[in-house]
This record gives C-alpha cells, sequence and structure tokens, in this order.
C-alpha cells in the first residue's frame, strides 16, 4: 500500500501542495475579477503538476510524470489561456450581482472544509488509514468538490460556471493522484482531454449566448420554469 | 461478435466523416439514415449472438458485449433509426438547409457516443462515453439557436456536468476501494471490480454508489435531479428529443444497474436498492405533480420521461426476477413509445405553430391518420392496456410484490393512475375541445413524418400482446448475472 509507506519528506510535499490547491479554491471563492479566478485555477493545475511528478517520484509510478506533464500543459496552460479568451470577448471583468457575498461564501466554503473533514476522518478510520495523508487528500477531494458547487450555485456569470466545474474535476483528479495513482494510464489522459473538449464546448456556447441571449448572466436565463 | 458490436458504432462513426467530407444536405440525410439502418441491423442481431454465445470481451478487455449491454444497444439503435427517418421530414421543416450537414454529423456523432457507452468495459471509459454524449447532444439541443433553445443548452451541459463529475469521484472512490484488495494497479473493468467486491470495505462501496447514483442519475434526470431534462427536451428539435428520451436515458441507466450489483456484492445493497427506489417514487412523484398542470406539449413528453425513468429505476430498485425483466422490457417499450410521442408531439407543435397546449385544437379531425396514431401512443404511454408498457409495469409491481416492498409499490400504481388521468386529460383537450377563439390553421405533414410513428406503434402493439419467452429467458439470466435475485 502506498500510502502507508511514505517517508515524511513524502508526505510533506504531498501535504503542502494538497493544502495549497484547497487555499487556491478559496481564492476564487473570495474574489469577484473573473481574471483572478483563472490566475488561481491555474496555479492549481500547476501545482496538481507538480504533485503528480512528486507522486510518481517518491511512490515510484514512472507513468505519472507524462500526466505531470500532460497537466501542466492542458489544465495549467491551454485551458486558462482559452478561458482567457472568452473572459476578453464577454466584457465582463467582474461578477456583477452576487447572490452571496465573497465573505459569506468564504465562510460558507470553510464551513464545508470542516464537513469534508469529518466525513475524511470516519472513512479513514474506517479503513484504518487515520494515521496517513488519506485523511488529507480525501479532504480536499471533498472540500474542492463542495467549493465548485457553492461556485455553480452562488456565481452566475458563465466562466465563474465553467470554473466551478473545472474545480470539481480538479479536486478529483488531486485527490486520485495520492489515493489511487495506480489508476489507468490511459483513463487519465483521455479525461484530460475530455477536459480540453468541455472548455471548447463551452466557448462556443458562451458565444452562442450572446449572439442569442444578449447575456451571460444566468440570472437573466429563467425562460424555461414548470 | 466483436464485427457485429463494433458496426453498430463504426456505422456513425463513418457517417460523421462523410458528412464532414461531402457537405450536401441531401447526401448528409441519406448517410445519416444508411449509417442508423446499419446499426441498427447490427445491434438486433447482437443480443441474439449474445444470448447463444454468452458474454465476451475483447481488444485487451476494453471492449464488453454482454447480454445488458446487448440490450441497450438495441434499444438506443431503435430510437436512433426511427428518429433518423424522422429528422428527414422534420428538420426540412425548419428551413435551415445550409446547416442540415453539421446536424446529420451531430446527430450521428450522438447516436455513435450513446451506442459506446454500453460497450465500455471499463468505468472510466464508460464514464467519458456518457460525458461526450452530454457535449455533443447540447449542440443538438442549442440547434435552433433560439435564446430558449440555448438557454436549455446551457442548463444542461451545466447541471449535467456537475453531477457526473460526482459520478467520476463514485468510480475513482470504487477504484481505490478495490485497490485494497487487488493491489494498487489493477486493470479497472467492471469484472474486476466485480472480483473485488465481496472484500471490499461496505462504508466506502455504499459512499461511492451514492456518488455514482447521484452523478448517473443526474444523467437519467431522477428527480430532485431531472432540472436539466424538461428544458432539454422541449427546446432541442423533435428527433433529438426523442433520442435524448429514449436512447440516452438508458445509456446512462445502466451505470446505474451496473453498480449496483457491485453494490450488493459488497453487501450493501438493502441500503442501495432502498435509495434508488426512492428516488423512483419521487421522480414518479415530481413528475405527476407537473404532468397534470402542464402547458407545453413537449414539455409534458418531457415529464413523462422522467416518470418512466422513475419506473425502471423502481425495476432495478425492486430486483429480484421479475423487477429487472419488468425494467428491462420497460426500456425497450419506453424507446418505441417515447419516439413516437416526440415524433407527434414534434409534428403538432410545426403545424400548428405553438408549443402551448391550449393552442392545439382537434388534432383529429385535421390529421386522421397522424392523430390518431399519436393517440394510441398517448394511450400506450400512460401504460394502459393492450400496449406493452403494460406488461412492463405490471410486471415491475409485481417484482415489488415479490419481495415484499408493499408500500413503494402501492404509491407507484397510485401515482400511474394520477399520471394517466393527467397526461389524458391533455389529450382530450387536444383531440375533443372545441377550437379556441383565433384557430391556428395547421400545415400538412409529409410521408417521412408519419412512417416512423407507424413503425414505433406496431411492434409496441406486438410486444403488448406477446412477450416472448425467449425475452423472459434473456431478462432471467440478466438478473441472475447482476445477482440480483435477493
Amino acid at each position: 500500500m502506498v500510502l502507508t509507506q511514505l517517508g515524511p519528506l513524502a508526505a510533506a510535499i504531498f501535504s503542502l501542495v494538497a493544502i495549497a490547491s484547497l487555499l487556491l479554491s478559496f481564492v476564487m471563492l473570495g474574489s469577484h475579477a473573473l481574471r483572478h479566478y483563472l490566475y488561481a485555477f491555474g496555479a492549481q493545475s500547476w501545482l496538481i503538476a507538480i504533485l503528480s511528478a512528486s507522486v510518481g517520484y517518491y511512490a515510484n509510478f514512472p507513468e505519472l510524470y507524462l500526466i505531470a506533464i500532460l497537466t501542466f500543459l492542458f489544465r495549467g496552460l491551454l485551458l486558462p489561456y482559452l478561458l482567457l479568451r472568452i473572459v476578453r470577448r464577454l466584457a465582463v471583468p467582474r461578477e456583477p450581482i452576487e447572490i452571496l457575498r465573497p465573505s459569506s461564501s468564504l465562510v460558507i466554503g470553510a464551513l464545508s472544509v470542516v464537513f469534508a473533514l469529518a466525513v475524511a476522518h470516519n472513512i479513514s478510520v474506517e479503513l484504518n488509514l487515520a494515521d496517513t495523508i488519506a485523511v488529507l487528500a480525501l479532504t480536499v477531494m471533498l472540500s474542492m468538490k463542495l467549493i465548485g458547487f457553492l461556485i455553480l450555485a452562488a456565481r452566475q456569470e458563465a466562466v465563474s460556471q465553467i470554473l466551478g466545474l473545472l474545480i470539481l474535476e480538479n479536486g478529483i483528479f488531486l485527490g486520485s493522484q495520492i489515493l489511487v495513482p495506480g489508476m489507468p494510464l490511459l483513463l487519465e489522459v483521455v479525461i484530460l482531454f475530455d477536459l480540453l473538449i468541455v472548455v471548447v464546448c463551452f466557448g462556443v456556447l458562451v458565444r452562442y449566448l450572446m449572439a442569442n441571449a444578449g447575456t451571460t448572466s444566468s440570472r437573466e436565463l429563467r425562460r424555461l420554469v414548470g | 461478435m466483436l464485427s457485429l458490436a463494433l458496426m453498430t458504432v463504426l456505422a456513425p462513426a463513418a457517417a460523421i466523416l462523410l458528412i464532414g467530407v461531402i457537405r450536401q444536405p441531401r447526401f448528409a440525410e441519406f448517410v445519416n439514415l444508411a449509417a442508423a439502418a446499419i446499426s441498427f441491423l447490427s445491434a438486433l442481431l447482437l443480443p441474439l449472438l449474445t444470448a447463444v454465445r454468452g458474454p465476451h470481451v475483447f481488444w485487451g478487455g476494453a471492449i464488453t458485449v454482454d447480454r445488458l449491454g446487448a440490450w441497450v444497444q438495441l434499444c438506443t439503435s431503435i430510437v436512433y433509426l426511427l428518429s433518423s427517418i424522422y429528422a428527414v421530414g422534420y428538420m426540412r421543416m425548419l428551413g435551415e438547409e445550409e446547416r442540415l450537414p453539421r446536424f446529420y454529423a451531430l446527430f450521428a456523432g450522438f447516436g455513435l457516443t450513446t451506442l459506446v457507452g454500453p460497450m465500455m468495459n471499463n468505468p472510466g471509459l464508460y464514464w467519458i462515453a456518457i460525458e461526450l454524449t452530454t457535449l455533443v447532444s447540447t449542440f443538438l439541443v442549442a440547434f435552433e439557436r433560439a435564446s430558449e433553445a440555448i438557454e436549455a443548452g446551457w442548463k444542461y451541459i451545466i447541471v449535467v456536468s456537475g453531477g457526473i463529475s460526482l459520478a467520476l469521484l463514485g468510480t475513482v472512490l470504487s477504484y481505490w476501494n478495490g485497490s485494497f484488495v487487488l493491489g494498487p494497479r489493477y486493470d479497472m473493468t467492471w469484472a474486476s471490480l466485480a472480483r473485488a467486491a465481496p472484500h471490499i470495505d461496505p462504508m466506502l462501496a455504499l459512499l461511492s454508489f451514492l456518488l455514482v447514483l447521484i452523478g448517473f442519475g443526474t444523467k437519467v434526470g431522477l428527480a430532485p435531479m431531472h432540472t436539466w431534462l424538461p428544458d432539454a427536451h422541449s427546446e432541442g428539435p423533435a428527433p433529438v428529443s426523442a433520442m435524448l428520451s429514449g436512447a440516452l436515458l438508458n445509456t446512462a441507466m445502466i451505470g446505474i444497474v451496473r453498480y449496483l450489483s457491485l453494490a450488493d456484492r459488497a453487501g450493501v445493497g438493502q441500503v442501495s436498492h432502498n435509495v434508488l427506489i426512492a428516488l423512483g417514487v419521487f421522480s414518479l412523484f415530481v413528475a405527476a405533480l407537473f404532468i397534470v398542470r402542464q402547458e407545453g406539449v413537449k414539455r409534458l413528453m418531457a415529464y413523462s420521461s422522467v416518470e418512466h425513468m422513475g419506473v425502471i429505476a423502481l425495476g432495478f430498485g425492486f430486483g429480484g426476477p421479475f423487477g429487472i425483466a419488468g425494467a428491462l422490457y420497460h426500456m425497450l417499450n419506453h424507446s418505441l413509445n417515447k419516439s413516437l410521442m416526440f415524433f407527434g408531439a414534434g409534428n403538432v407543435m410545426r403545424s400548428y405553430g405553438t408549443k402551448e397546449i391550449s393552442r392545439i385544437r382537434e388534432v383529429g379531425l385535421r390529421f386522421p391518420v397522424m392523430g390518431a396514431l399519436w393517440l394510441a401512443g398517448a394511450v400506450a404511454i400512460t401504460g394502459a392496456p393492450p400496449f406493452g408498457l403494460f406488461q412492463a409495469e405490471f410486471s415491475t409491481l409485481r417484482g415489488g410484490l415479490a419481495v415484499g416492498d408493499i408500500v413503494p409499490v402501492i404509491v407507484m400504481a397510485v401515482l400511474l393512475i394520477v399520471i394517466f388521468i393527467g397526461f389524458l386529460n391533455h389529450f382530450r383537450l387536444m383531440y375533443y375541445e372545441s377550437v379556441v377563439p383565433h384557430p391556428v390553421e395547421p400545415k400538412a405533414l409529409g410521408a417521412w413524418c408519419v412512417v416512423p410513428m407507424w413503425c414505433a406503434l406496431v411492434p409496441l402493439l406486438l410486444l403488448g400482446f406477446w412477450w416472448p419467452n425467449a425475452l423472459w429467458n434473456y431478462f432471467d439470466t440478466i438478473a441472475h448475472v447482476l445477482g440480483n435475485t435477493q
């Protein structure tokens, strides 16, 4: 079992990277300038690439180096670039109306981390992994999930919603690097490409939204009810 | 067998390429139709062959052809063929000639991704296939470019992508759970997860199942995750609505069923089944509420899909030979019947130029043949005899009684009756209510729009009178393989 055989240095690096990426999702939660979301997302993806590489090194999964490079290129460079293009086209520099103010969303985000920690702790006790990095990996995975959904629910700009979805994916990807580094390579590569297609599709849809619906805010998309 | 399975997906793949090369509207129509016909013929033989030779995996375990998958592929390819025929007539009415090749390329792509899903032996790749169906069909939903259509497309992709990411989390956790038994590196297949299942941690297994259920349940349209469904179904062109409802929902349901069987093996079957039953009942309840007070004709059909997915979920939730046979038979009949209903709704919508039930009147007088087919379909979809869905729902109810789930069975029966009354009341208004002050003069319909309705209704009637014994045995084997004989 990989998780129980880690040296202290490796465990420290993994924890540091995981916690730093969690903090970056709080940056996204707390700011309302669309550009800041993008920078935070890009940085988060770089951290995940670093994590993949270090898991590959310390736990001896050489194929993770490839994943690290692809993550860096796709998630770290290409996706933020594509999103930046969408943001530029939008001419909406910041989230206009807020359902939830940044400060309140930070508090809710913190609560969801506490909840995630409780769940993660229970699972790890059940699996006899309570003293390992599994607790942290699960916590980060679940809380990024919750934060992603929080962003999806509380933000209305199209780009913010795309980023919410990407945080969901980042959380899973980050957790899976630590928990299941042996996951088939094919799958991880396909998921990376899939993300790329997702973002391209979103880009096209955003263009449709602007041209045909005249808005990219979900607050004004409320014609279909009942 | 492999070649047959591949044929079902290679035909639409080839169609996409051909349409990409030669961008001619008529040519695109023809190629897509031909691909659908080839898919259908191969998928028709596939269950037969699987029943004789048993399940197989190919390509180093990447592709599986088993009874359950072959069955869903058959249902999917039927809808793909019927809606391809219908699309020829319907899409010509839209007057979007120059964009038709793109439509058919996307349509074939939608057929391709829904047919690929059941063949995937790797749960992760299955997840990807489902994700791809969303991406392709979003553009089909938004095809008409009206602001409502774009809104529906946006809502669809956001809600479903968000939901389905939970299924990915469930998949990762399942793999993690298996790694305690099979070691950190192992092939991710349904079979290997099933092998590990009896020894894995039950709590984590339950958590993974619930995540997967919510995730794929979003795609299936189980309430309360169904919010995208009425919008997407009502705003897309009618052939797309038929595909969404008759093909896509089944393909997503198969994922839930496969994970349910894993949960059974892991010893958390009782809770998992109960949660599935609860979601099924809630879907029926929500559908009943919205069907009774519905104002849009296509939204009516969409909520009926929520209802039927609820019934299928109940069938698998009850389990046992009757429950599973009922659910699988329901899939086929629902695919046929819902295609018929969406074709009728599309015809009516186009010829009256409105989606509002209150402005559609005297359908039976204006369209004697098409009207009769649609009305028969409406009777069939509410589960009345002598049509196939009656048999399927009856078997599901028996399945529920057999395992002693009395309360859900009673609630299901009551809600089905409510839906029967509510649904047919709308049809009473559309057929027999006198004309509104400013009647719309309906336009005539071509043969392309009516023939597929015949093709759906005749087998539906046949399946109502005659549930072949061979199918019983086929379903029974599936029930055994799933291990749901509680």
